[in-house]
């Protein structure tokens, strides 16, 4: 108690450092770069990044599958028409939008402590809209002939039927990806630049160099560098807002009772960077831990997006909350048949389960304590994770199950090719994400450096004063 | 010629053992099995208990399968997306055109189909040449139009691959004239008397049968002809004989009757002439006239729920037992004198009901009916009769003619009496014309060792089953579809059979059998037509007159039996003997024909395999059925693996809970268990025959039940998890149905106090608000009206559906995971408690939403309004996101979440209506309204100078089908037609009204129509 | 330290991004134009038959009807094809040993009919019905094209699903009075626009665009 007081105050008086002491420039930089350069394939990273390819190889083959067989080889059903893929989907695409928060909206509102996690988080956010994007085509009984969905001139003089919400995603979800890639790559180009010129064997060179598209660090890059980060940023900031919002009309739009709900919007959006800040969580503390960045990616920055998670976390709550009082509140009989058999039908585990990871266990981030505690913070943020992917689980099977005509309730039972389905795309998520590790700065030199200028001058100005 | 036909057959044959060989003998269900997972479909077929976690199974299934193929397919549906070549096509005129052949457009003919020997007039759709659709014929007395399950689907039947294609000899390939010249050696070696011949077919109803059997008999005076079906109607023929001396033919007329009192009697479902027995009843149930309307009252008394029972305005569960004695209570309370039975087992029948019923009764003298059941025993049948006399019902809702049947004898004693011969071995040649006596003989008959004594065994039927597997000579029987011959309505009227396809398989009917064994060789035309020729009613006219109009209408003008009057015989009461005084505790065990594959004949056809059971919705399975009490005393909960001891026999069986079902009984389905009936038919469900002796032929006592500590999974498609529910039965689909206004119910007087009583005001006031424009419907715009009143939820639209509509099989596994694929369904609530509920059907195809929930969430416009109202399904341009389903509030969309459709067998392909796709994977589909046949009739009025459609110019699939005329469609733009009027009607509602979607599909409500001094 | 790529690489990357896009450009137009190619639909393109039946001969030299040997046009969905007791009825008389004609004669003999190679197919799950069209005013030459200048026949329209819609949208452009349907030689007026119209009035025809017109 009497530290926590003390840790206080010392937070009011003088903000917790975001870069760890005795860090210049020089520092930095051969920091973050040797990881790519000098540090070299280490055993752990092989074991890690073999994992992960067995997954993404098992998911190649639930997709061949898929292909050949149909998706019988899940578990769906009439009634229950949507299940794990859509889970999945809403699942990884509300895990991207924590990056997207992090480099887009934090980036416009000056706020300093996103430089040294923004990078890999933007990596999560492509990473996961990947794995988000693959489940629309996937689900489909004919995938072959996705480009029914898209606009296109065609010799059946068709179009796609615009007031269904998913060929709104098909749009959400492009835009995301393609601005979120943007975003990610022109904040790699100084930073490829210096692996460019710091790495010793040619061929790394040669690819560093394309990549880094001839940047020579000129006032005139450095200008157009700063005007396209804002334009992206700019750009992406509704996409935060906007790609959830779309995902949640998938379900609001539609009439089945635990779907037609107007709260869906806010809730959804929420609910994605509760998760999305999880998703960082769990990614950035081993990677810290592994590489030892402890003093780039400090507590500060874990305690901060705890705090996030807090904040966002209550939302959902409330959602939840609002969503249950609703129920009954409309004096809706399927309403209120729908959240009695959440609460209490046959996958009333599920329910609760839910509740407890997503409300009742991130509780304990109000205490200091466990926000300092980094395996506190890692556990809660993976529950978190699972909470999630249940909460759209409840939402998409539970209330199709039973819906109006109960001579066609039926139950939905996952098949191994369910399960094999979604831990593939994990494969798909951690493969890229290892590959992302170690061949790219996974912490943006540019920006860190420039906290370093910053908290040279403020530790001048004390001098000065003192 | 001849040797054409045997170098034919032997060709055919090698091709086929090939085929056999590669395919393991799977080819029918090849596409099936590569849905369901095949090692699970091994496991129920065989072990009869699933592993655990059925739903987890793919993995083998797959390996399994045939990736190339598959992948050739996917290729192939990709072609459905026009983004592939259209491939190189050949087109094939005739050398010479047949007369009155349209290339393109159908015709119908008229035949019969027997079942029991009794016959069900039909109109079959041929297209260039192949049968595709049955119907039923409006001119024939047993079908009024009407037809069940049985005859819609007999048209796979005829495709059925698994048919007995060649003449086999001693397990080897032969030919007809083999089998010619072996007849004729057997003639010669018999006795000049025929002594060791004997004949056994199944009931003859076929006079040119009957009089070339009565041929051969004049010719062999000592041989002798047997006659055995499991469902032959002995006990019928017996309460007859018992109560005039001489078995006769009862027809009843329920359009006359106000009260009817059925013993355990599934009139409205099997037995002669049901189809027009629904027919006459619903007509008593309909409320056209509104609140002044007449109803009839249905009182059932059954152990097993039928639907009958469901129909019944009261229903009493009482065990197959002691319906006799409640038999006797009511006979002494109608006046006929009977000794009381000694039993107390009716004291479960509730105070009130003996003499409200009695009173009921006697108020109704000339227009009450009371009729057994065939599976009671004759007794029964002949209180009946005498009731029927006593209340004067005779020649007014009953009517006697003489027996349809050629030679109506006691077909369990006539069987025995050749089990007889045989083990005396006095049997030197044996004929079995159909039947399967090997399997579905009495246990302990043995008729399958006994027979082998028979020197020579020949054996006639559609598949080389456990019969003709064990005989000398098997050939193959046509397909009634493939043959000529004639049969009798349950009236007596005569049917001409004529056949619309030559036999695929080289089949012969029963006639060319026995004029081979005669050895007058003839083709059954000629005979069918000599005999007519001879026989004719109204000699004096020209016959190729009455041989035409025959043809034509399906049923010979005249022929209809004459009533007879027939004293009752008094004394028969005394001969009765008292009913058993067994102790009221002992389990009964009772027999019933499967609904859908009655004693077996019909196991392998996968339709009929995968219709869900009435009541129990059960599919590819029958089971030991219990009422939920008595499940709760014997420790049983629903899917228990159990075995049945009965003495020294024993049968293993899945327990399935029936609400409704009468206690301390238990009910099993003859028909399953088949060792050799097909790739369908083979496996499924166990063989009740087992336990089935010629002493108890249909009810059983003191049968032990032990359990065996195994599951047993059932493919039910409905109260999954209703029943048994923490050990306590309960059905939550049933209470929420209810709750939800689905089924609109009252009493007769309720309604007659309030006609709009299926109205909910608070809907009717927020009807047709809508923020968005409605659609304009000029000109037609069809809508369908179900009245709940009438259907008797036989099933026969569901099947004339996936006839119509090339709807696929799918397989119990499939159906386990909720993946069957029926247009339509017929949804079965429970109402009052699972001891003695009320029931209730509600037939569920798609509903053609004015505001459909489906259209706008589809992603590529694949399923859109027409202009007259349909929710247009273009499989084409699906892609298979199954939003339209989730979004569908009545989920009556069905999809192929494997490539269900059999593209494979190519018998098959000649079946398929050819005005419909052919759904492949990946793809959704619903019900139509039957578009194709909107289509046609729109073309043909706008062809004869763009006419107005004709009210009842369009019936669908369904509506044809359907025997208690529920189902009515039509233009309900036009105020005139059938439809709209029923839609006036204040019973009319639609359902989840609330949620403002408009169904084009709407229900009139049930009325019931209680006895007041009962119903309280 | 020595730069990784010469300057002219920078006009490399330049190019590279434009010449990007002008690929896309040019793969969609290049998979528009095969679609549309005769190779893909097959029209324009003549088929290899048993017997190289001359359409210019029959229908146009001779002028024979064409119901004579399409009889079921008129009558059902399927225009039929003559079987070869339609040609004997002629060819028993003329051309009776023209080698060109033998397989027709064997057919006769045989009785083995005659397989031909379809020139107008539609998918499995397009109905479409020739009575009705023929009955209000659509010409055979409307969708057939010239076929009295056939000498081999082939398909004259890409059979695309707006290759129909083009007349079920706008039925005026196309429609003729009912006796010109089986003139072969038929050229639409000067004041097609107008006599369609007015046609379309009078036949009743609708222009049907809902799905269940042909899929089903």
């Amino acid at each position: 108690m009497d530290s926590e007081g003390s840790q206080k105050i010392a937070v009011a008086s003088a903000p917790e450092p975001l870069i760890g002491p005795g860090h210049t420039l020089e520092t930095v930089t051969d920091k973050i770069s040797s990881i790519v350069l000098t540090r070299g394939t280490t055993p752990g990273w092989v074991f890690g990044f073999a994992i992960a390819f067995c997954l993404l190889m098992l998911l190649n083959v639930v997709i061949t599958l898929l292909m050949v067989y149909g998706v019988g080889i899940w578990g769906i059903n009439i009634p229950v028409g949507w299940a794990f893929a859509i889970t999945n989907f809403v699942w990884w695409i509300g895990i991207g939008h924590a990056g997207t928060l992090i480099s887009a909206i934090l980036l416009l509102l000056h706020q300093k402590w996103r430089t040294s996690i923004n990078r890999f988080a933007e990596a999560m956010t492509i990473f996961a809209v990947m794995c988000a994007g693959m489940f629309p085509l996937l689900h489909m009984g004919r995938p072959w002939l996705f480009f029914y969905l898209m606009p296109y001139p065609n010799p059946m003089w068709l179009w796609p039927q615009f007031r269904s919400p998913l060929v709104w995603d098909v749009f959400a979800v492009s835009t995301y990806f393609t601005v979120s890639l943007l975003f990610w790559f022109v904040g790699l180009i100084p930073d490829l630049a210096t692996l460019r010129d710091r790495a010793k064997n040619r061929a790394a060179q040669v690819i560093y160099g394309m990549l880094s598209m001839g940047w020579r660090g000129s006032a005139v890059h450095w200008s157009r560098y700063e005007f396209a980060s804002l334009l992206l940023a700019g750009l992406a900031t509704p996409l935060v807002v906007s790609v959830h919002t779309v995902v949640s009309f998938d379900f609001t739009i539609a009439i089945v009772p635990g779907w037609h709900s107007t709260i869906f919007p806010p809730y959804f959006v929420a609910g994605a960077i509760y998760s999305g800040f999880a998703m960082v969580l769990t990614l950035a503390i081993p990677i810290r831990k592994y590489y030892h960045l402890e003093d780039l990616v400090t507590m500060r920055h874990l305690n901060i997006m705890a705090k996030v998670m807090l904040a966002t976390g209550i939302i959902v709550a409330y959602a939840y909350i609002v969503e249950t009082f609703m129920a009954f509140y409309s004096a809706n009989l399927y309403e209120r048949y729908m959240m009695m058999n959440r609460m209490t039908g046959p996958y009333a585990v599920v329910y609760w389960a839910l509740v407890a990871c997503n409300l009742v266990i991130p509780q304990a981030l109000w205490s200091g304590r466990v926000r300092r505690s980094i395996p506190a913070l890692f556990l809660i943020s993976l529950v978190v994770n699972v909470g999630m992917w249940l909460e759209r689980f409840v939402i998409i099977v539970v209330s199709l199950h039973r819906e109006f005509v109960p001579s066609k309730w039926d139950m939905f039972y996952p098949t191994r090719w369910d399960w094999a389905t979604y831990v593939g795309t994990i494969g798909l998520f951690f493969t890229l994400f290892y590959l992302f590790i170690r061949f790219l700065p996974m912490i943006s030199i540019v920006e860190v450096r420039s906290l370093v200028h910053e908290t040279n001058e403020e530790k001048l100005h004390s001098k000065l004063h003192s | 010629m001849t040797e054409n036909s045997s170098s034919k057959n032997s060709i055919d044959l090698v091709a086929a053992r090939a085929r056999l060989a590669q395919q393991g003998g799977k080819r029918f269900w090849q596409s099936l099995e590569e849905l369901s997972d095949s090692k699970e479909f091994r496991n129920f077929l065989e072990n009869e208990f699933p592993a655990n976690a059925e739903r987890e199974s793919d993995a083998e299934g797959i390996n399994r399968r045939d990736v190339l193929k598959l992948m050739a397919a996917s290729a192939a549906m990709g072609g459905l997306g026009a983004c592939t070549k259209l491939p190189m096509e050949k087109i094939v005129p005739y050398v010479r055109p047949p007369e009155e052949i349209i290339p393109g457009k159908p015709l119908f003919y008229a035949t019969s189909m027997q079942l029991g020997g009794v016959a069900t007039g039909l109109l079959v759709e041929s297209h260039m040449g192949r049968p595709t659709k049955i119907e039923g014929n409006p001119e024939h007395p047993g079908s009024r139009g009407g037809t069940d399950v049985f005859t819609q689907a007999s048209i796979l039947g005829l495709y059925d691959p698994d048919r007995s294609q060649t003449v086999v000899f001693e397990g080897r390939l032969s030919s007809w004239t083999d089998f010619i010249a072996a007849m004729g050696n057997a003639r010669t070696s018999l006795a000049a008397k025929g002594s060791g011949m004997r004949l056994l077919t199944r009931t003859v109803t076929s006079p040119t049968l009957g009089a070339q059997i009565r041929g051969l008999l004049e010719k062999y005076p000592e041989a002798r002809w047997h006659q055995y079906e499991v469902c032959g109607g002995d006990s019928v023929r017996g309460g007859t004989r018992l109560a005039f001396g001489k078995p006769i033919n009862p027809v009843y007329h329920f359009e006359q009757a106000d009260v009817v009192v059925s013993l355990a009697s599934d009139f409205l479902a099997s037995g002669a002439g049901h189809v027009r027995y629904t027919r006459d009843f619903s007509s008593r149930r309909d409320l056209a006239a509104g609140p002044s309307s007449r109803l009839n009252r249905l009182y059932v008394v059954e152990s097993m729920p039928t639907n009958t029972g469901a129909m019944a305005d009261h229903r009493l569960p009482l065990r197959a037992s002691e319906i006799e004695d409640f038999a006797r209570q009511l006979a002494a309370i109608v006046g006929v004198s009977v000794p009381a039975s000694t039993n107390t087992s009716t004291a479960k029948v509730p105070a009130n009901w003996m003499t409200a019923l009695g009173r009921d009764l006697s108020s109704r003298r000339g227009s009450s009916l009371i009729i057994a059941g065939e599976e009671q025993p004759p007794f029964v049948h002949a209180l009946a009769h005498a009731m029927n006399a006593a209340l004067g019902n005779v020649g007014k809702t009953v009517v006697y003619t003489d027996s349809l049947e050629v030679n109506p004898v006691n077909q369990l004693e006539s069987l025995r009496e050749l089990v007889g011969d045989l083990n005396a071995d006095r049997v030197d040649f044996l004929v079995i014309l159909g039947g399967n006596p090997v399997y579905d003989a009495p246990a302990d008959l043995n008729f399958g060792s006994a027979f082998l004594k028979a020197k020579l065994r020949v054996h006639s039927g559609l598949y080389n089953d456990e019969t003709g597997e064990l005989c000398h000579w098997h050939v193959p029987a046509a397909h009634y579809l493939e043959s000529w011959s004639d049969a009798r309505a349950f009236d007596g009227s005569v049917g001409i059979i004529q056949p619309l396809i030559a036999p695929l398989y080289g089949g012969r009917s029963a006639h060319e059998i026995i004029s081979a064994i005669v050895g007058d060789n003839k083709s059954g035309f000629n005979l069918v037509r000599d005999y007519w020729q001879t026989e004719r009613p109204e000699k004096d006219k020209s016959f190729e007159a009455l041989w035409e109009t025959t043809l034509h209408d399906g049923v010979m003008a005249g022929t209809s039996l004459p009533p007879v009057s027939v004293p009752l015989r008094s004394d028969f009461v005394g001969q009765a003997s008292a009913p058993a005084a067994g102790d009221a505790n002992a389990l009964e065990l009772v027999f019933r024909p499967d609904p859908a594959i009655g004693d077996g004949e019909f196991a392998n056809n996968a339709w009929l395999q995968e219709v869900p059971r009435p009541i129990t919705r059960l599919t590819w399975d029958n089971a030991a059925m219990v009422s939920p009490a008595t499940a709760a005393q014997l420790g049983l909960r629903s899917g228990d693996y159990v075995a049945l001891k009965l003495g020294s026999r024993e049968a293993r069986a899945g327990v399935f809970l029936v609400p409704g079902h009468a206690d301390n009984s238990l009910t099993i389905h003859l028909g399953y268990g088949r060792t050799r009936a097909g790739k369908v038919g083979t496996g499924p469900g166990f063989n009740a025959y087992l336990l089935r002796t010629s002493a108890a032929p249909w009810t059983a006592r003191g049968v032990q039940i032990e359990k065996l500590g195994k599951k047993y999974a059932f493919a039910s498609v409905q109260h999954q998890y209703t029943i048994d529910f923490e050990g306590h039965p309960a059905d939550e689909e049933s209470e929420n149905a209810f709750r939800r206004d689905l089924v609109q119910i009252a009493t007769l007087e309720e309604f007659r106090k309030n006609p709009d009583f299926a109205k909910n005001p608070a809907d009717q006031s927020t009807k047709g608000l809508s923020i968005y424009p409605g659609f304009k419907y000029e000109g037609n715009a069809w809508g369908m009206s179900i009245d709940l009143n009438r259907c008797v939820g036989c099933n026969a639209c569901v099947v004339a559906c996936q006839s119509e509509n090339n709807i696929a099989v799918v397989g119990k596994d499939q159906v386990i995971r909720g993946r069957s694929m029926h247009w339509i369904r017929i949804d079965t609530y429970f109402r009052g408690g699972l001891d003695n509920p009320e029931m209730y059907y509600e037939p569920l195809p798609c509903m053609q939403c004015e505001n459909a929930p489906c259209e706008y969430v589809c992603p590529v416009g694949a399923t859109t309004h027409s202009p007259e109202g349909l929710n247009d399904m273009t499989y084409n341009r699906c892609v298979g996101t199954r939003y339209c389903s989730n979004n569908c509030p009545y989920k009556v969309r069905r999809f192929n979440f494997y490539l269900y459709s059999d593209y494979k067998t190519p018998s098959l392909y000649a079946m398929r209506n050819p005005n419909v796709t052919v759904r492949s994977r990946g793809v959704m589909e619903k019900c139509t309204y039957c578009v194709q046949r909107i289509n046609a009739a729109k073309i043909r009025s706008e062809e004869e100078d763009n006419r107005a459609i004709r009210d009842g110019e369009i019936v669908t699939a369904c509506q044809q089908a359907c025997p208690a005329e529920a189902i009515v469609f039509g233009n309900i733009n036009d105020p005139n037609s059938r439809v709209a009027k029923l839609k006036a009607q204040s019973r009319d509602y639609s359902l989840l009204e609330d949620l403002n979607t408009r169904p084009r599909t709407t229900y009139l409500a049930r009325v019931r129509n209680p006895n007041p001094e009962i119903h309280g | 330290m020595a730069q990784v790529f010469h300057r002219s690489s920078n006009m490399i990357s330049r190019a590279s991004i434009l010449g990007a896009l002008l690929f896309l450009g040019g793969l969609s137009c290049a998979l528009w134009g095969i679609t549309m190619s005769p190779w893909y639909t097959e029209q324009n393109v003549t088929r290899q038959q048993p017997v190289p039946f001359s359409h210019r001969h029959h229908a146009g030299e001779l002028g024979i009807d064409c119901r004579y040997c399409h009889t079921s046009v008129d009558k059902s969905s399927f225009a039929g094809l003559p079987p070869t007791q339609t040609c004997m009825t002629c060819h028993s008389q003329i051309w009776t040993n023209a080698s060109m004609l033998e397989p027709v004669r064997a057919s006769y003999r045989t009785d083995q009919s005659i397989s031909w190679t379809r020139v107008n197919a539609l998918p499995d799950f397009v109905y479409f019905d020739h009575s009705i069209h023929v009955s209000k005013g659509i010409g055979c030459t409307t969708c057939h094209g010239p076929i009295a200048e056939m000498p081999l026949t082939y398909r004259a329209g890409t059979l695309y699903m707006s290759w129909c819609l083009e007349c079920h949208r706008q039925p005026e452009k196309y429609v003729r009075p009912k006796a010109e349907v089986f003139n072969p030689f038929y050229k639409p007026p000067a004041n097609q626009l107008e006599l369609g119209r007015q046609l379309v009035k009078e036949y009743k025809i609708q222009s049907l665009q809902y799905c269940s017109t042909c899929h089903r």
